[in-house]
């Protein structure tokens, strides 16, 4: 019986492999694309019809039908290559000789990781605080004016546009060119009519990380100040209000009333856009190919993973991404506890 | 609000542009007050100061790289943007050479994007909202274990996985294919998407689900029947979400369907990018090409993207 399902299966891969791996044609793709939705439509009926009948199916299988595709797929894309890449961090360049924790001890001590890892710092502080900042501070700004939602749709925009497109577009402004010819980037044109020598942005270091940051500050900016809009208006009415006939203005009210009422936003935003930032490598590898000291631990994860295929160190950096994460996530969570306390 | 909009919009429209005087009698107490306000908050010079830099800083280098992607290819290498408005011609022949011109036209990497996004968008959708489902209201040993386990996978960073997932692809001789980046999508979505719309249909009234079991119900018509309807919103904003993080990501395309047949915009942007030479002319326009679909898609769903936002992580 078994034997017949494996036949059938393997006689029906001949069949369509093919059509199922090969598409080059538009047309081909398309239709390779419906029938990927239409197969995946058929197998999750087949699983929701079979576990549809109350009373008839035991407990466990329904909960099988509903929960077991979602944990299986997470089992085998999330936690046993996790596993997989830890184990495999602690082996040699393309997996055949165990060499313990050297990989790691290269990653600490050789000089141009060690530059890789200061990059990664300095990201990972700048651009939650930064954004943080500059979201904040304009969210508070277009609150309850005339032109709040136009306001607000511009500083949103850049979330839409892929971290590629972003890069390009601030490729274009920190353009470089010879002072003798006219500049065809903003940032340069700026300096010269300033008076200045047009500068390397991208290459001149260490001020070129500062650069590249600025690019993810512009993307994450919106993102801080959707949520902070949000809770800055779920600030109650009677505590403005209160602070208002205490005479509280401006500054003051943002300092005593306006902060203190969304801290629990103002860390999840922090926390969050730190996530965020120690995964990041479009802009790098757009902006600069991780050149002139630039590089971070997720551009370097893929550096050496697949161009210089060394397969052991990019399992370690990919480790030590995971670990950087952990005690903002543990900050975090205990940030959270901490005001639900108070509450 | 509903049953009489008209008016307020009308008031709204034409105080715009006057300064004062407007008022229309009876309108409420409410809209006074806001108007004061605004007008404080406008008159304070440093405020408005900042908030117009910031504003201008956002949107300037985006405006530079969309008129760039109009101007002819000689006026590009020969000065700035800015001279554009000097001595303005404008052209469409950048969009024409960068989608359909040279060797790799760009149009046959809108195709691949579409084809990537579709699927990667509606299978995990799909299966997370049937796991949300038996988190949220099935009863089963080691439930919360396993919600609290799904949810802490959020922090595993994509990296991490990319080598054995890639090696496996190999084996079973997928690497290269739609169905690699597809189902590395699909995976890396479920977490968040299991967290956010269990978190939503754990706000669905319980009441409604307990009639619908006594009524006899199972879990797949209740699901069906009961809970779907209700979570339209929620779907529409994670939809939106990963469609705009699979239709802009970089970093699987790279690893998984780097493959001129399956890659899509963004990795043939990256390596028109990575070209050295002076190639503006095809780089503003493809940049604005990549552009045009998530932004329309944001505008037009910027409601439902907002409220997935404040669930996914305010909630946390």
């Amino acid at each position: 019986m078994f034997e017949n399902i494996g036949l059938w299966v393997s006689y029906f891969w001949d069949l369509t492999k093919d059509f199922l791996l090969d598409a080059e044609t538009p047309g081909h793709k398309l239709a390779l694309m419906v029938v990927a939705v239409l197969l995946f439509v058929i197998v999750m009926g087949a699983i929701l019809l079979a576990v549809d009948r109350p009373k008839h199916v035991p407990n466990w299988v329904v909960t099988l039908g509903f929960a077991g595709p979602a944990v299986l797929a997470l089992g085998f894309g999330l936690v046993y290559p996790a596993l997989r890449t830890t184990y495999e961090s602690f082996f040699n360049r393309n997996g055949t000789e165990f060499i313990g924790l050297d990989n790691y001890v290269t990653a600490f001590t050789q000089e141009s990781f060690q530059i890789v890892l200061r990059n990664t710092a300095l990201w990972v502080l700048l651009v939650p605080t930064l954004a943080t900042f500059i979201g904040l501070v304009y969210a508070v700004l277009v609150d309850k004016t005339r032109f709040e939602k136009a306001a607000k749709a511009l500083i949103f925009l850049p979330m839409a546009i892929s971290l590629v497109g972003a890069s390009i577009i601030w490729r274009f402004v920190y353009e470089f060119r010879d002072a003798a010819r006219p500049q065809t980037g903003l940032a340069n044109q700026l300096l010269v009519w300033l008076g200045l020598e047009p500068y390397q942005f991208l290459i001149n270091q260490p001020l070129n990380n500062v650069f590249l940051i600025a690019v993810l500050i512009w993307i994450q900016a919106g993102f801080a100040m959707t949520i902070l809009s949000a809770a800055i208006k779920a600030i109650p009415d009677d505590i403005v209000e209160a602070a208002t006939l205490d005479g509280l203005k401006g500054m003051q009210m943002f300092r005593y009333i306006t902060v203190p009422s969304i801290r629990p936003a103002l860390v999840v935003v922090i926390t969050t856009i730190a996530m965020t930032t120690l995964k990041v490598f479009d802009i790098v590898r757009t902006m600069t190919g991780g050149n002139f000291g630039t590089s971070v631990v997720a551009n370097e994860f893929y550096a050496q993973s697949f161009v210089q295929g060394n397969a052991g160190m990019g399992a370690a950096l990919a480790v030590i991404l995971f670990l950087i994460v952990i005690p903002v996530v543990i900050y975090n969570v205990r940030q959270l506890r901490l005001s639900e306390e108070i509450r | 609000m509903t049953t009489n909009p008209a008016p307020p919009q009308a008031f709204d429209k034409k105080t715009r542009g006057e300064v004062d005087g407007g008022a229309p009698p009876g309108m409420g107490k409410g809209i006074d007050q806001r108007a004061d306000k605004a007008r404080k908050k406008l008159s304070s010079p440093w405020a408005s100061g900042i908030a117009i830099v910031i504003a201008i800083l956002w949107t300037v280098p985006t405006f530079g790289l969309f008129v760039t992607s109009f101007r002819p290819v000689q006026d590009i290498r020969a000065n700035g943007w800015w001279n554009f408005f000097g001595s303005p011609s404008v052209t469409l022949d950048n969009y024409r050479s960068v989608l359909f011109e040279g060797d790799q036209p760009l149009a046959q990497y809108v195709l691949n994007s579409v084809v990537v996004t579709i699927p990667a968008v509606i299978i995990p959708i799909s299966i997370a909202l049937l796991a949300a489902y038996a988190f949220a209201w099935i009863d089963f040993k080691g439930r919360s274990v396993l919600f609290v386990a799904v949810f802490a996978l959020q922090i595993i960073p994509i990296q991490i996985t990319m080598i054995p997932l890639l090696t496996q692809y190999v084996q079973w001789d997928l690497a290269g294919s739609f169905w690699a980046v597809w189902l590395s999508h699909s995976i890396f979505a479920l977490p968040l998407a299991i967290f956010l719309l269990h978190n939503f249909m754990k706000d669905i009234p319980p009441s409604l689900v307990e009639a619908a079991r006594v009524d006899g119900a199972g879990h797949v018509q209740i699901f069906f029947r009961v809970l779907m309807p209700l979570l339209v919103p929620a779907v529409a904003a994670f939809a939106i979400f990963q469609f705009l993080w699979v239709w802009n990501d970089l970093l699987v395309a790279l690893v998984f369907g780097s493959q001129q047949q399956v890659s899509p915009l963004t990795v043939r942007l990256a390596t028109l990018a990575g070209d050295r030479g002076e190639t503006w002319h095809l780089l503003s326009s493809g940049a604005f090409v990549a552009m045009v679909v998530p932004v329309v898609v944001f505008l037009a769903l910027q409601r439902y993207f907002v409220r997935g936002l404040l669930a996914g992580s305010v909630k946390g």
